[in-house]
């Protein structure tokens, strides 16, 4: 027998990270969320896909207690972060947070310079011991967010002035640096352009050397093409779960095969 | 004619004009609005606006300009050899409009015919007592040459009201006529009337504009004229404030100046530390419910008028420190010896300010975008570590407009210095010595029985410029600040 890498990299993908079980989500009286389990493995590319207002962006942010900050929000079930689980009262949901980074739909790097933007996460958490620790932290993000060569000569320019594309690179540079375990991404690209979307995209798949990523896109292409996991949501319920290539050439479900084929959306 | 019914006629006019106005729109498109160039509310409005509008600005300016004009004839009338000595021409005057009114009311009242007010004779004819009875007093006998003034007075008063009173009813039928017979169906009445609503918009916006450039023209003319009778010099650098309106004052407005910037630093240093924590509380940690109690409840703050603020100084904030800081107070220490302080004035007037501050920065705050605090949450920042870091720098910028604006407001306040802060005038850096501002020594110059030409009253109005120029330079640099900030989000 010759070495398949491709079997090297299965095993690998059956590691679990997250294992969600009978989640469910409620905004005061009406539930976004029903009844969810799902396992999510580390080294993988996850999208979620599905229509809009199906509750994909809730779930996302039900995995590192985003939800906490909306007052009428309420999570049940259990949500296991390499077997423990993130809901219980003894986690603290801002240390879960630098465990389980997240990124936003829109761009939003803080109004501060490019390299303090970066900075933000690891002086809070006391990641760096001196100055070139920290210079070292910058450099080694922002060379994983792609966009070192773009910047490295105008560290200290406010993040604001980037381009669209590249504020994107930075806020998911900004995420990397605190060294989460998990990397959330809420449609990341939705707001770029094809240039910055294929951009953003290599990079996805360059971070999932280290990271679970989760992606929610509307796109279907972006799906197919960045995630090895798919998972399809309708109506708060999770309909199918399995590997990119099945749920796209050969869905279980009708409700998954019409989405796909764009007869419900 | 009296004025209310002319100006009844001129509004009757109008009503009528409208009421014809629609008709003979209608009439002209045969009945059907629907080959009116406009609605017919339009044309009847059109019809009533010029009945109206021209003829009653006329009579405005009418009213304002006829008595100047008579005033000043009457005055060039009366020789300097008949102003008696000790008088001046504007006393004489004075009486001259006195009995003028008084004849007026007496042949009104039926106390006297206008023949008995032909016959009068000055001196003779008891003028004094006559008009006594109807309710007008006069200082002295009536003199030949102020019987004769008034009675000219009269008569041109009387002719002047009737050329008026024809001139407006001929305007106001006028532009009824003209008005009505341009009215028919393709007459675009939509137009004249948007028209007429955009001149009555911008009349109003003038009208604002130009009080404003009244009032810094009053401020600087007579400050013109102070710093002619006062050098400038000792008046910007002079380090005592002594006026004597004897004469021989000295008029430094350091003091003054010191006192007014010690006690607005002291307000500051208490509004903004907790103006701007209880924003950051109100806009970030707050729960809805908390928010929607605690909110009106500091803004009702803002509502209560300044004068009780002062009260609350002179009798609660003064005696409570100096029972503190004074003879035989808490700490044994005798540092203070009345009520009035910097320190009574600069407190109260921090909690008055606190309101001010925060409602602004809390708005601020509010505008920073979610997406930023969401960003920070998103990397593990603590809720404190969202609001240090990210949510001030971003907000940083429109809370400095809002300090300036609450120092701008420190500066000018009155009520609270002229009851709290005492009345002497001093550079002092005792927070506990009574001082005064710029704007309790304005009160106090202009509320005495100065002569008004003295420089120790008008100096009030040189104080009025520089707190004007100081507030205005604050404000300015604020909305600067403030419109810079707006820029970046939206």
């Amino acid at each position: 027998m010759y070495d398949n890498p491709n079997l090297e990299r299965k095993v690998a993908q059956n590691e679990t990270k997250i294992s969600a079980r009978n989640v469910q989500v409620f905004y005061g009286d009406s539930q976004a969320i029903k009844d969810v389990n799902i396992e999510i493995e580390a080294r993988t590319v996850t999208a979620f896909i599905g229509p809009s207002g199906c509750g994909k962006s809730t779930f996302l942010r039900c995995l590192n207690r985003m939800n906490d900050t909306i007052d009428i929000c309420r999570v049940e079930g259990e949500i296991n972060l390499d077997g423990e689980n993130i809901y219980d009262k003894r986690v603290d949901p801002v240390q879960l947070r630098a465990k389980v980074g997240m990124v936003f739909q829109k761009p939003n790097p803080f109004p501060k310079s490019i390299y303090d933007n970066i900075a933000y996460g690891p002086r809070i958490h006391g990641l760096a011991k001196n100055k070139a620790d920290l210079d070292e932290i910058v450099e080694k993000a922002l060379r994983r967010g792609a966009i070192w060569n773009e910047v490295k000569d105008r560290l200290h320019a406010p993040g604001t002035g980037l381009s669209g594309g590249q504020q994107q690179r930075l806020c998911i540079a900004r995420a990397v640096a605190t060294e989460p375990e998990v990397l959330l991404m809420d449609e990341p690209c939705s707001a770029l352009d094809p240039i910055a979307t294929s951009q953003v995209e290599e990079l996805i798949d360059e971070l999932r050397e280290q990271y679970a990523v989760v992606i929610v896109t509307h796109s279907m292409q972006q799906a197919a093409r960045v995630s090895q996991k798919t998972a399809f949501f309708h109506l708060g319920n999770l309909v199918e779960y399995g590997d990119t290539g099945q749920i796209f050439t050969n869905p279980k479900d009708p409700r998954t095969e019409s989405y796909i084929t764009g007869r419900i959306g | 004619m009296p004025l209310l019914w002319l100006i009844l006629i001129v509004l009757v006019l109008g009503a009528a004009g409208y009421v014809a106005g629609r008709q003979r729109a209608m009439s002209s498109a045969g009945g059907d609005p629907r080959h009116l160039h406009s609605l017919p509310v339009y044309y009847g409005s059109n019809v009533a606006l010029f009945a109206t509008v021209p003829a009653l600005l006329v009579l405005v300016v009418w009213l304002i300009a006829q008595p100047m004009y008579i005033d000043r004839t009457v005055a060039g009338e009366i020789p300097a050899a008949d102003i008696p000595q000790g008088s001046t021409l504007g006393l004489v005057m004075s009486d001259v409009r006195r009995v003028a009114e008084g004849l007026d009311l007496a042949i009104s009242q039926g106390v006297m015919t206008a023949e008995e007010e032909g016959a009068l004779v000055a001196g003779e004819s008891g003028i004094r007592e006559k008009l006594a009875q109807v309710g007008v007093a006069l200082g002295s006998d009536v003199s030949p040459i102020t019987l004769a003034s008034a009675r000219h007075y009269r008569d041109m008063t009387a002719t002047g009201n009737l050329v008026r009173d024809v001139l407006v009813l001929l305007l106001a039928v006028g532009g009824f006529g003209y008005a009505f017979s341009k009215t028919n169906r393709d007459f675009r009445a939509r137009n004249t009337v948007e028209h007429a609503i955009k001149l009555s918009l911008i009349l109003s916006a003038s009208i604002a504009i130009l009080t404003t450039v009244g009032i810094v023209l009053s401020l600087v003319f007579n400050t013109v004229e102070f710093f002619r009778l006062y050098p400038a010099a000792e008046f910007f650098l002079g380090t005592t404030w002594s006026p004597s309106f004897g004469g021989g004052s000295s008029l430094g407005v350091l003091p003054l100046l010191w006192g007014t910037l010690y006690i607005s630093f002291i307000a500051l240093a208490v509004a903004v530390p907790i103006g701007l924590f209880a924003a950051i509380y109100l806009s970030e940690y707050a729960s809805p419910k908390v928010r929607a109690f605690a909110k009106p409840l500091l803004e009702v703050l803002a509502g209560i008028p300044t004068i009780v603020y002062g009260l609350f100084a002179l009798l609660t904030v003064g005696p409570l420190l100096v029972s503190a800081f004074g003879d035989g107070g808490l700490f044994g220490v005798n540092w203070m010896s009345g009520a009035s302080s910097v320190s009574t004035a600069g407190l109260v007037m921090g909690i008055m300010l606190i309101p001010f501050v925060s409602s602004l920065s809390d708005d601020i705050i509010n505008a920073v975008p979610q997406a930023m605090r969401d960003g920070s949450f998103g990397l593990g920042a603590t809720k404190s570590e969202t609001v240090k870091q990210v949510v001030m720098p971003a907000a940083l910028p429109g809370i400095v407009g809002a300090i300036l604006l609450a120092a701008s407001r420190a500066i000018g306040e009155t009520m609270i210095v002229v009851l709290g802060a005492g009345a002497a005038a001093r550079l002092s850096m005792n927070p506990l010595e009574a001082m005064t501002t710029v704007t309790a020594k304005i009160v106090s110059q202009l509320t005495g029985d100065a002569d008004f030409a003295s420089p120790e009253a008008l100096v009030a109005f040189a104080l009025g410029m520089s707190l004007f120029v100081m507030t205005l330079c604050l404000n300015v640099l604020a909305l600067y600040i403030v419109r810079k900030y707006r820029e970046q989000y939206d």
